[in-house]
């Protein structure tokens, strides 16, 4: 197989992100649409802090609530695609680097990627 | 108000956020976080999370016509998420316990620094040779596509760029904005690599950065869907169209304009904060 080539990398990445966003504005779309029919007609609270059920926070409830046609956590879950975007490009970034056997930067990459992922 | 009806309105607001940021270079968020609480009257921390959501959607979307072209410097941008991410965290659990006006209060002096910054003109002398033992070591030096060839750069100063980018996160992680142009700071003038490929390393970074912070956002419940679905597609298809006509408008003026603008929400955001209206 063809070692990977920093050119191939950066268009692989390129690529990654563009349809990332591209699939999350989609899920968002489709998510608002669900959701101005169900409560366009009511009135907005955005003004005070209220935080979040969670539906709107962990995966499983929220796929309840989706499967339940609901629009405010299929809008969440594209979101949580949007999140997902740049943490894939670090993810592949790893895979690039160890095919390139550069260790250096497979760990830097590594610290990043730990840092994001303990924060989830 | 309906919802629908105020969904339309953020929309149509955050489209103009979006083409205005990206025609000057500013970003969406900088007007973003004011155009929510001063205008539409939303909770900080609901507008935070909405623009950090809006920050990773452009700056996704822009760095993937970047790094296809060759102009950022991945490694460097790798090296840098070190410190910038590590930063949004830090950022985001001090989002969690200062209070809405300290934030509205610092966020507002951000965006005079961003808005000065903006005009600081940039001298694009270029450094050659081989840097710093640490530069080569972390293989920082780059090249970037100009029309008479490939140019190389070297970079400088890579720990006082580190730490820079250090403060750049945590101001990303507190404000919910990608704080690009403190990071263009970093680059361009600590590490003095050239502009262009400061700028879209820069943006290649902000993604990474809020994603970083992303998690505690959701986890506190500072990203409400119904608001953030027409601000984030408001200023995608923004900062989308501004990339299309940004080489057939005079940005200058507008850049100036723009400015302004920001120096008077700016203004607006402290004497909220002052007076613990926000």
């Amino acid at each position: 197989m063809k070692k990977i080539q920093d050119q191939d990398l950066e268009r692989i990445i390129g690529q990654l992100l563009r349809y990332g966003v591209l699939l999350s504005s989609m899920v968002v779309l489709a998510g608002g649409i669900v959701y101005l029919i169900r409560h366009g007609g009511q009135l907005p609270r955005f003004g005070t802090f209220r935080g979040e059920p969670e539906k709107m926070k962990n995966p499983m409830p929220m796929w309840k609530a989706i499967v339940n046609g609901e629009g405010r956590p299929l809008i969440q879950f594209g979101l949580l695609i949007l999140i997902a975007t740049p943490i894939a490009r670090i993810v592949f970034s790893i895979f690039g680097y160890l095919s390139e056997k550069d260790y250096l930067y497979m760990l830097i990459t590594g610290i990043v990627l730990a840092v994001i992922l303990w924060n989830l | 108000m309906t919802i629908l009806i105020f969904s339309g309105l953020l929309f149509v607001g955050a489209l103009m956020a979006g083409l205005l940021g990206s025609l000057t270079g500013l970003g969406g968020g900088v007007v973003l976080i004011p155009l929510l609480t001063l205008l539409f009257k939303v909770d900080m921390h609901y507008a935070i999370g909405a623009s950090l959501v809006s920050v990773i959607a452009t700056s996704s979307g822009a760095a993937a016509a970047y790094v296809r072209d060759g102009i950022s410097n991945i490694r460097l941008g790798m090296f840098l998420e070190v410190a910038t991410t590590a930063g949004a965290v830090c950022g985001a659990y001090l989002a969690t316990w200062l209070s809405t006006s300290v934030i509205a209060i610092v966020f507002g002096i951000v965006l005079i620094i961003s808005a000065v910054l903006s005009f600081v003109k940039q001298d694009d002398n270029l450094l050659t040779g081989p840097g710093s033992k640490l530069t080569q070591v972390l293989k920082l030096n780059g090249t970037y596509p100009t029309p008479q060839g490939k140019q190389s750069y070297t970079v400088k100063n890579v720990i006082g760029g580190f730490l820079m980018m250090n403060v750049a996160g945590v101001l990303s992680g507190l404000l919910g904005i990608g704080s690009g142009a403190l990071k263009v700071l970093a680059m361009d003038n600590i590490m003095r690599t050239p502009f262009k490929v400061s700028t879209t390393t820069s943006n290649f970074m902000i993604g990474v950065t809020a994603a970083a912070s992303a998690g505690i956002y959701l986890k506190r419940g500072y990203i409400d869907p119904g608001l953030s679905m027409p601000v984030m597609l408001g200023v995608l298809a923004g900062a989308f169209a501004g990339s299309r006509i940004l080489t057939k408008v005079k940005v200058s003026t507008l850049k100036k304009v723009f400015a302004i603008v920001i120096l008077l929400l700016a203004v607006e955001m402290i004497y909220n904060g002052v007076n613990h209206k926000l």
